[in-house]
């Protein structure tokens, strides 16, 4: 086949503006304004891709989103874009661009002869010969023969697309002769209307095919719909692709733009017309799939939007009037066009050379059509375009929950009313034809007549099914190498719903989505099985219509905006203290301080805690304020453990538990006066537990009796642990009133409050000092001073996770999982005492409450300086092998000079001071069941 | 992307609610006077509609809960309610 640009047509190129660009290393010339696609035909390129699984050459099929073939990875400066459409790609000058699945290019494929192996190689090949061999030896094999793109692992593309969230009146998608004639008569009636396309341009299939609109060419009814949209209020969107229909009338948008990064839009729109139109279907012979054979509307719309001619000599197949208008403009550019034609009753065709009742049976070439055989005579040719009708492009109405109907008159699934909110016009509602176009559009909105065309309607497209009696292999789905005789197999090995024909043969699941195979697909399913095509029925519609690219999806939620931490008041000072930062439970927090290995620091920061003293950051932890004469019958209910029974000035510690009777979250609550208390939340569990306060305030308490009120992000707590705290505290010139363990009290410190709490999660003397957050610093300065001057050390998480796991204090969520309940973890009192009603009381009690193998909390002994792995299962030490449990927690321990674990086991507590097995990575070592609290057992450190 | 209706705020995207449980279910109490069977059906045997459902909901931007009607089939959001005792 031979390439050539037309003299004057292409209403798309600028000439003035030459481009260039290189295709599998060959210069290619082209134009501002042309495609990929445009350009290589222009250019004679033929063979622009191999098949998926035989690689086969293949040309250019279509001229959208429907493109099955041309596949490219493109490159531009240092951008790397896999997987792009030739027909959608708009070229720039210095693109780098090579075929895909194609080695060492698409011409001089090394794996061709995978086509002479197509007799071995039927649908579900893979599925019936590697399920008994080792798949894993043959997948990579497997995987680099068969595919499409690479990813570049070096390139990642900017993080630079906005998203925004719009919302209108009136959604127009497509800006073809229905979606303007709706869009005018929208905006004509003061309709604030929004018409988007994907294309660059107002116009969609008049660019091709032209037309007069209210006498006069319809680029002028184009601009007054313009004109007459923008002056209502409304917007035109170009090169604009509506990708998915959501819930609630909700539509996401792709705006490519060439001066910025793109966009991405989340509309939400009262009312939405779809005008997207229709996608031709090809037509079924043998090698159907040779580079030369074209769609209809793609061949007319390169030569009037491009002025590209794909080929000189010219075979149009078809069976409906639509492709007359082909014909004729490719004669007029000067091709010579033989018209083959199915029905017997075919209109004449003036001045071209027509065959009516024509069946084409075969196209023939190696590497491009050479001739093809119509009627079983040969007629040389250097490029088929073929037309089997037309699909209505029903996606976004599918999308949104409509349902089709079969129109048997216009051979096509068309949307059934009253099936979506949507409404359909034009030929995405099987209206064919511009003046259908015009009035279907038109009647939405307007009053009266529509916009005039003289435009003939043309009659109904006659239908074209794949004949299975005919030899040679029909192409069904090109990209993904499906013919019909797979279709058949399918049908014959029981896969006869449409949804298993697609995913056993793979048909319609390229990244063209089946736009030219669903159709043929299952009407070759209807005719093998004997069905109608309505009974068969399609394949369930998803988002999005085309491939969007991920980085467009993702927008700016990527590296530090992916799933954005908390982060501390005194961030920065920590960062001048040479803290190194990691995430706890959403927080950035610091694990260690200084340089050096983590583990060796943190051992180093432990020690000086319990040897002097440290100062941890512990602001992360919730302070739930519990407000109002209902505060502790509130908090009674909610905890396991009594609050009401509290005095005022001290704290306990408790759980909450879930119904399920499953411990959710720890802490510890303080009650400051009467009716004011604080529950302290773990870090992560914040927002959860202030909403089951929630719920057991507004559902059980009452709304007017207490209220909740989160002042986590407000304050800072610095907390002063280890034997010289007094020292430290004192040396910052803080008064220190005399508390008892677990005692609070506010004072003021500075002209501002200070709220000292004796609670200890280190086991060793504690204060948490919180302040307000803006008060921080001056609380920081002085206790950073204090400390240097006794020695101490600003201590990570890491360090405070060794102290607290020496002392046995669990980590809910690590030394828990979803069965342990607070009995599990040696809690019992609540229980047995309790009278009253509390969350989670009713399942403590249930059989699986009360069973006697439930996995219990204790720690583990080792000998040797191994520490064990966390996560390592506890095994019997004889009898058959089995799980009794796993290690939540593993240190080790700088203070004890010895590895600690904790773990839950199967009735834990009886067998403390046996021995069970550890099992980890195969090997086994016995370990000692001892109690959870491994350092200072009697609790002196304390009070020290 | 549903919207849904906060009696106190109005119409909200769905992302700023949570599905708390469904509506119409008493909490058997008190403890001692509820069987195995009874527990686990009010936690566990809810009815899951198709169709009209009832449902409770939390707003989390304002952390108030309350009852909404929906179809869990075509996503159409029937009305909303404030908790019982409660006022908008």
């Amino acid at each position: 086949m031979s390439g050539s640009r037309h003299a004057e047509l292409g209403r798309f190129i600028d000439r003035s503006q030459p481009r260039s660009f290189t295709f599998d290393g060959q210069r290619i010339a082209g134009f501002a304004g042309d495609t990929l696609a445009s350009a290589l035909l222009a250019n004679g390129v033929h063979i622009l891709g191999r098949s998926f699984k035989y690689h086969r050459p293949r040309g250019l099929w279509g001229m959208g989103a429907d493109e099955p073939n041309a596949i490219f990875d493109v490159r531009l400066g240092q951008e790397h874009r896999p997987n792009q459409r030739a027909t959608t790609t708009l070229l720039e000058d210095a693109m780098v661009v090579t075929s895909v699945n194609a080695n060492p290019n698409a011409a001089k494929d090394r794996f061709r002869l995978m086509d002479r192996l197509h007799r071995f190689l039927p649908a579900g090949f893979y599925y019936k010969t590697f399920m008994a061999l080792d798949w894993i030896r043959y997948e990579p094999m497997i995987r680099r023969m068969a595919g499409l793109g690479r990813v570049d692992p070096g390139y990642a593309p900017p993080a630079d697309v906005p998203h925004l969230v719009a919302v209108c009146d009136l959604l127009i998608v497509g800006a073809g002769p229905s979606g303007l004639a709706a869009a005018h008569a929208a905006a004509q009636s003061g309709r604030a209307v929004w018409l988007v396309d994907d294309a660059a341009q107002l116009g969609g299939s008049l660019h091709r095919r032209g037309g007069q609109i209210d006498g006069a060419d319809w680029t002028a009814f184009a601009d007054a719909t313009r004109y007459a949209v923008l002056n209502a209020g409304g917007r035109i969107l170009c090169n604009t692709t509506v990708w998915g229909a959501f819930d609630h009338n909700v539509f996401s948008a792709w705006v490519r733009r060439l001066d910025g990064p793109d966009q991405h839009m989340r509309i939400r729109a009262a009312e939405v017309v779809v005008a997207t139109g229709a996608i031709e279907r090809p037509l079924w012979f043998a090698n159907n799939d040779l580079p030369g054979v074209m769609s209809c509307e793609a061949a007319l719309e390169f030569l009037q939007c491009y002025g590209a001619l794909p080929g000189q000599r010219i075979l149009i197949a078809t069976a409906n009037d639509a492709s007359y208008t082909v014909a004729s403009a490719l004669a007029k550019a000067g091709a010579e066009v033989t018209l083959v034609d199915q029905r017997h009753d075919a209109p004449d065709a003036d001045d071209i050379t027509q065959i009516k009742s024509g069946i084409l049976t075969a196209a023939k070439g190696k590497t491009h059509v050479q001739s093809a055989v119509v009627n079983g005579q040969d007629i040389p040719c250097d490029a088929i375009f073929c037309s089997g009708g037309y699909t209505p492009t029903v996606h976004l109405w599918c999308q949104s929950g409509g349902k089709l109907d079969w129109d048997a008159d216009q051979d096509a699934l068309v949307p059934r009313p009253g099936t979506s909110s949507l409404k359909p016009i034009g030929a995405a509602a099987g209206q064919f034809g511009l003046k259908a176009a015009l009035a279907t559009g038109h009647a939405l909105f307007g009053n009266g007549n529509g916009p005039e065309t003289d435009a003939v309607t043309p009659r109904a497209q006659a239908p074209v099914r794949p004949d299975p009696n005919l030899p040679g292999r029909q192409w069904i789905d090109m990209q993904n190498d499906v013919t019909l005789k797979d279709v058949g197999l399918a049908a014959r090995e029981g896969f006869t719903s449409v949804e298993h024909l697609k995913r056993y043969t793979t048909l319609g699941m390229a990244t063209d989505q089946g736009r030219t195979s669903n159709f043929a697909g299952l009407a070759a399913m209807a005719a093998v099985t004997g069905r109608t095509i309505p009974e068969t029925g399609t394949t369930t519609y998803r988002p999005p219509f085309e491939p969007v690219p991920l980085s467009v999806i993702a927008g700016r939620r990527r590296g530090d905006l992916f799933n954005p931490l908390k982060r501390l008041s005194l961030e920065a000072a920590h960062c001048d203290m040479g803290a190194r930062f990691r995430e706890y439970g959403g927080w950035l927090r610091p694990a260690v301080y200084g340089v050096g290995a983590e583990a060796d620091l943190a051992q180093k920061e432990a020690k000086i805690a319990r040897d002097i003293a440290g100062i941890f950051d512990a602001s992360p932890l919730g302070k739930l304020e519990v407000i109002g004469t209902g505060a502790g019958k509130l908090l009674d209910f909610t905890g396991y453990m009594r609050m009401s029974t509290l005095k005022p000035g001290r704290a306990r510690y408790g759980f909450m538990l879930a119904e399920s009777g499953i411990v959710y979250d720890d802490g510890v609550v303080l009650r400051l006066d009467e009716n004011r208390f604080i529950v302290s939340a773990s870090s992560s569990h914040v927002d959860g537990v202030r909403a089951r306060l929630e719920d057991a305030r507004q559902d059980r308490i009452g709304h007017r009796h207490v209220y909740i009120h989160d002042v986590t992000q407000g304050l800072v707590t610095l907390t002063v642990t280890g034997p010289k705290t007094l020292d430290v505290i004192a040396g910052a010139g803080i008064d220190l009133p005399d508390l008892p363990h677990m005692g609070v009290v506010e004072t003021p410190l500075d002209g501002h409050f200070l709220r000292v709490a004796r609670i200890s999660f280190t086991g060793d003397r504690s204060y948490e000092l919180t302040v307000p957050g803006r008060n921080a610093e001056g609380l920081r300065a002085r206790l950073d001073a204090s400390l240097k001057n006794a020695g101490g050390k600003w201590i990570g998480l890491e360090a405070v996770m060794i102290l607290r796991a020496e002392k046995g204090f669990i980590l809910i969520g690590k030394d828990t999982d979803g069965n342990t309940m607070p009995h599990d973890l040696g809690w019992v009192g609540p229980m047995n005492k309790r009278d009253d009603e509390y969350l989670g009381k009713r399942a403590l009690f249930t059989p699986e409450g009360q069973s006697e193998t439930r996995r219990q909390w204790v720690g583990l002994r080792v000998t040797g300086d191994a520490v064990p792995e966390t996560g390592s299962h506890l095994i019997p030490t004889d009898g058959p092998r089995r799980s009794l449990g796993f290690i939540t927690s593993s240190y080790f321990s700088p203070n004890l000079g010895r590895p600690i674990a904790l773990a839950l086991l199967e009735n834990g507590r009886a067998l403390v001071g046996t021995t069970v097995g550890c099992f980890n990575d195969g090997s086994v070592r016995n370990v000692e069941v001892v109690d959870a609290c491994a350092f200072d057992p009697d609790w002196s450190r304390l009070n020290g | 992307m549903q919207q849904f209706p906060c009696p106190f705020c109005g119409l909200r995207n769905e992302t700023e609610f949570h599905f708390a449980f469904e509506a119409g279910h008493p909490r058997p109490e008190p403890a001692k006077d509820v069987s195995d069977a009874e527990w686990a059906k009010y936690l566990y045997l809810h009815k899951a509609p198709k169709g009209k459902s009832s449902e409770i909901w939390l707003h989390l931007t304002c952390h108030e809960y309350f009852i909404l009607h929906r179809d869990t089939v075509t996503r159409e959001v029937l009305s909303c309610d404030v908790l019982p005792g409660a006022e908008a």
